[in-house]
C-alpha cells in the first residue's frame, strides 16, 4: 500500500519565493490564488495525492515554512 | 489515522520570521545549523558569534546564545569564547564582506592557529545589507552597484577564494565548499555543517565550510534564476568539494 503524505506550508513564515514549487518532482505545489496579509501569493499544495515524501520542498525552504506529515508512525523513513 | 510529521520546522529556530528577502540562502543555513544543533542535542551547549551584514540579526532566530561581534571580528571573538568556555560549541556565521574583507586577517590567523571552532561562510559573490557593492568574492564579470560594468580583473582583481587560500595553511582541519543549488546542495551543505561541528566536539580543530549561496535580490535574478546562478556560474569560479578532511589536503 501507498504510503500517504501530506504537505503543510505555514503562511506566517512563506515568502511565496516559489523555490518548492520549482524543485518539487510531482508538481505537488503550486503558487496559491489567495492573497495573505502581507500581500503574497503563499505556495499551496495543489496534488496532495502526488507526494512522495522526498522531502525536497522543506529542504530548499529558506523559511523552514514547510512540515510534511505521513500517516502512520513513519518509522522506516526518516 | 494517526499522522507524523517526517519534517517540521527545527526547535532550534525560533518562532519570528526571518527578515530576509525571498529566496535568500541566510534563512536556509540558518534552518541547517538549527537542524544540526538539534540532531545533535547541543542547544544548550552551542554558542553563535553573528556577523556583520545581512545575518546581523541571526540572534532573533535561533534558539541558543548567540553573540554579536564587531564587523569582521567574529573568529577572534569566537576564538575568546571557545578558550574560555571550551565545553561549548562555538561557531562563527559570517558573509562574504564579514569574512573575506573587513575580517580576512582574523579569518586567516584563526585557521592559521588551529582554534577548535567551526566557520560558517555564506558567499553570495555580492554584498548584501549596504545595497549590492561588489564583494571580494564577486565574479568576473558580474554587474555591481560599484562595478556596473562588470567586475574587471584589471582593475579589481579575481575573486578571492577563501577555501583555497586557507587550505593552504598547516593547521585547518576541515574545509569544504557547498553550493545551495538544489535539495541535494542543501543536504550536503547539512551534512558539512554537522562535520564541522562535530570535529569541534571532539577536539579536532578548525572546520570551516563555504556554502555557496543565493541572493536574488543583489544577483538580480528570481529566486528559482538564483539557484542556477549559484550551481552554474558560482560553481564554476568556485570549485565544490572538499579540500581538506581529518587535516590532511585532498589533491585535487
Amino acid at each position: 500500500m501507498s504510503r500517504k503524505f501530506r504537505v503543510l506550508i505555514n503562511s506566517t513564515y512563506c515568502k511565496a519565493c516559489e523555490l518548492c514549487v520549482a524543485v518539487c518532482p510531482k508538481s505537488v505545489l503550486a503558487v496559491g490564488r489567495s492573497t495573505t496579509s502581507k500581500g503574497i501569493h503563499c505556495a499551496e499544495t495543489v496534488a496532495p495525492d502526488s507526494c512522495i515524501g522526498c522531502k525536497a520542498c522543506s529542504d530548499i525552504c529558506p523559511e523552514a515554512a514547510i512540515e510534511i506529515r505521513v500517516e502512520g508512525d513513519g518509522q522506516d523513513r526518516k | 489515522m494517526e499522522e507524523k510529521a517526517i519534517y517540521s520546522r527545527p526547535d532550534s529556530l525560533t518562532d519570528r520570521p526571518m527578515h530576509y528577502c525571498p529566496g535568500c540562502g541566510h534563512g536556509t543555513v540558518h534552518k541547517l545549523i538549527a537542524e544540526v544543533v538539534d540532531e545533535m542535542g547541543i542547544r544548550e551547549k552551542t554558542i553563535g558569534i553573528a556577523p556583520v551584514g545581512c545575518a546581523v540579526l541571526a540572534y532573533f532566530y535561533m534558539r541558543f546564545d548567540v553573540m554579536e561581534a564587531a564587523h569582521g571580528r567574529t573568529p577572534a571573538v569566537a576564538t575568546g569564547v571557545k578558550r574560555v568556555l571550551p565545553d561549548k560549541l562555538v561557531f562563527s556565521y559570517q558573509g562574504d564582506g564579514d569574512l573575506a574583507a573587513i575580517g580576512m586577517a582574523e579569518t586567516i590567523h584563526a585557521a592559521n592557529r588551529g582554534e577548535n571552532i567551526s566557520v560558517v561562510f555564506i558567499n553570495n559573490a555580492v554584498y548584501g545589507m549596504t545595497g549590492g557593492q561588489m564583494a571580494p568574492t564577486t565574479l568576473t564579470g558580474q554587474k555591481t552597484a560599484t562595478s556596473p560594468g562588470g567586475r574587471l580583473v584589471e582593475t579589481m582583481g579575481p575573486p578571492v577564494k577563501m577555501c583555497e587560500l586557507l587550505n593552504t595553511l598547516d593547521r585547518p582541519y576541515h574545509i569544504e565548499r557547498v553550493a545551495l543549488d538544489g535539495p541535494a546542495g542543501v543536504r550536503k551543505a547539512r551534512k558539512a555543517i554537522r562535520t564541522i561541528f562535530e570535529a569541534q566536539r571532539d577536539g579536532k580543530g578548525y572546520g570551516f565550510v563555504e556554502v555557496l549561496s543565493p541572493c536574488p535580490t543583489y544577483q538580480r535574478c528570481t529566486p528559482v534564476e538564483s539557484l542556477k546562478f549559484v550551481g552554474n556560474d558560482m560553481a564554476a569560479t568556485f570549485p565544490l568539494g572538499l579540500f581538506r578532511r581529518g587535516g590532511e589536503r585532498i589533491d585535487a
